[in-house]
């Protein structure tokens, strides 16, 4: 296995983890070089990358699901088609992601299982319902928009399988966020029903956006060695007010009105948006969103259903091998 | 005025394509169920892949069907302003997706025909037609493929897994029969050569079922009794419901622009 064979040294990091060995890796990753799967790492720098890529990856497959709930409802044969092929692109960087984090010694599977028992975290954003069409087209703009602000940076990420899956993760998504700014606009050249409907979900995305971008500056607990390590480059709040600089022209080209009536532009051109409702931020992720049971009931049942499946596949290929060996003897 | 549901003038070339293209439709959308909720994602992905495939031909054949008619209508209008009874596609590709083992034995009844009627209606002498059908047999040898391999893996795996394939293949067989079928405005354009007979394909297909099925250590049904009526809208009660659903929008948004 792929994994196992790269990362014998998950054990023996705590015996090598001297400060000579520490400062040669801080060294490399100031020179800007790529850390790769085989490189010594300290093992706090293995266990923030694992937390954050399977998070993402957990976060994509979790995406399916809000934008999956309007596959077989999409109205017109080319909006169905372009979102099945959106909602395949998700599933597709869940696979890599997977991929780039077992480079770093944890099975899919295992991770995959933690997702299941509640233990891992994914984007607080796919908590929320999709009600009408215009929330898909919502989706593309604001929550693809605002995934691609948090992984360009990533794209020059310390860790080399993770910044490669990003790049292309980046492409595929920009791609989405142009296809989800057409619906938007087609809904707003549309009648005054279809605008309405596309107010409405703006209405509805545009908190739970700002805060996909994580707690302010002020509260968060992992950016200070993420940034040291050059996981993150940018803060939480630099990167929510690069969103939301980019956003307010788009919305004021759409004729749509960002849902914040205290929003003001300064001097120096970046508009500055009303205080973000934390409370129901940390709810979300208590598990308390709109839709975090449901989510997380969706994944356990394609799990579980899958299981006999799963069990053949295996049992197949055992049988298969065993053919082949005793062919082999014959 | 927006209407309720379109009148096609079904002539037996407009027919011909609108049959092929709701069977595309049909299947099509059946598989995009599954996207996120497969028993893996390599299915997820691939299953969608699928299901892309044969919406891009159901869009195709609706385009064809349209200009054949000539009228004002296009392949959403096709698509989403017919009702259940107007609907042509076979009753095999409307049926639910059940479990894995019956979504695979569905497609793979399904494939291991379109594979060889592709190929053969590549000799259409009508260009559109075997344009399509040249896009459309590399596509279904792939999904043919995809599926045979699930049907031995699925056979030859766990007691389980060789149950549930065996109950899906004595389900569905009953379904297969209509492919195989031709009506008197169908035997007019085989007679053109614009369409080939599928009769002519059933001994090629019954020979690529018996390889797998075998290879997969299951059988297929000894008996011949099969049901008809998806070509002439007598329709399976799932029909209605997963129109209801794939039509919703334009139905409750009549005459919109998306």
């Amino acid at each position: 296995m792929y994994t196992q064979a790269l990362n014998t040294a998950e054990t023996d990091d705590r015996g090598l983890e001297d400060a000579a060995k520490a400062a040669q890796f801080q060294a490399r990753i100031d020179a800007e070089e790529r850390i790769e799967p085989n490189d010594w790492m300290p093992a706090a720098y293995r266990k923030t990358l694992t937390r954050q890529i399977s998070q993402h990856a957990h976060s994509e497959i979790v995406g399916m699901l809000p934008e999956g709930n309007w596959i077989t409802r999409a109205p017109s044969l080319r909006r169905k088609a372009a979102l099945l092929a959106k909602v395949q692109d998700e599933c597709g960087h869940g696979l890599y992601l997977y991929a780039a984090a077992e480079t770093l010694g944890t099975s899919r599977e295992e991770l995959v299982d933690a997702m299941l028992a509640g233990k891992a975290k994914y984007s607080s954003i796919f908590n929320y319902p999709t009600l009408t069409w215009a929330d898909i087209g919502t989706i593309g703009w604001l929550v693809d928009g605002a995934a691609i602000m948090n992984q360009i940076p990533l794209c020059r990420c310390s860790y080399g399988p993770y910044a490669r899956a990003m790049i292309r993760v980046c492409k595929e998504e920009s791609f989405h966020q142009r296809q989800g700014y057409e619906i938007m606009l087609t809904l707003c050249h549309g009648s005054d029903e279809q605008k309405a409907m596309a107010q409405d979900a703006l209405n509805r995305w545009w908190w739970p956006v700002l805060m996909m971008f994580g707690p302010p500056d002020a509260t968060s607990q992992h950016s200070d060695t993420s940034s040291k390590w050059k996981i993150k480059r940018f803060s939480n709040d630099e990167l929510r007010q690069k969103f939301v600089d980019a956003t307010v022209p788009q919305a004021q080209y759409l004729g749509l009105t960002i849902p914040d009536p205290g929003m003001v532009q300064d001097a120096d051109g970046h508009w500055r948006y009303s205080e973000i409702d934390w409370t129901e931020f940390k709810q979300v992720l208590a598990g308390n969103g709109p839709c975090n049971r449901d989510r997380m009931a969706a994944r356990r049942k394609a799990h579980d259903e899958g299981v006999w499946v799963r069990d053949a596949a295996a049992a197949y290929a055992a049988k298969r091998a065993q053919r082949r060996t005793a062919q082999a003897a014959e | 005025m927006p209407v309720a549901n379109i009148q096609v003038s079904e002539t037996p070339l407009v027919l011909y394509a609108l049959r092929r293209a709701d069977d595309a439709l049909i299947l099509g959308h059946r598989l995009s169920e599954w996207c996120g909720h497969a028993p893996m994602l390599e299915e997820d992905m691939a299953l969608s892949n699928i299901a892309l495939d044969l919406i891009g031909q159901a869009r195709e054949l609706y385009t064809y069907a349209a200009k054949a008619e000539g009228k004002d209508n296009d392949e959403d209008k096709l698509a989403y302003l017919r009702d259940v009874r107007q609907y042509r596609n076979l009753l095999l590709v409307e049926q639910p997706n059940g479990d894995f083992a019956q979504t695979l034995v569905r497609q793979f009844f399904y494939s291991a025909f379109a594979d060889l009627y592709w190929r053969a209606m590549m000799a259409s002498r009508d260009a559109a037609l075997a344009a399509i059908a040249a896009k459309s047999e590399k596509e279904s040898a792939y999904h043919l493929r995809h599926a045979s391999e699930w049907i031995i893996r699925l056979g030859d795996g766990t007691a389980e897994s060789h149950a549930r394939a065996q109950a899906a293949i004595d389900h569905l067989w009953a379904f297969t029969g209509e492919m195989f079928a031709v009506d008197e405005g169908e035997r007019a354009l085989i007679h053109a050569d614009i369409a080939i007979d599928p009769a002519s394909l059933r001994g090629r297909w019954l020979t690529t079922l018996s390889g797998v099925v075998s290879e997969a250590t299951l059988e297929l049904p000894q008996t011949d009794w099969m049901q008809q009526g998806g070509r002439s809208g007598r329709h399976s009660e799932h029909l209605g419901h997963l129109l209801s659903e794939l039509q919703s929008m334009q139905r409750t948004f009549p005459g919109q622009t998306w």
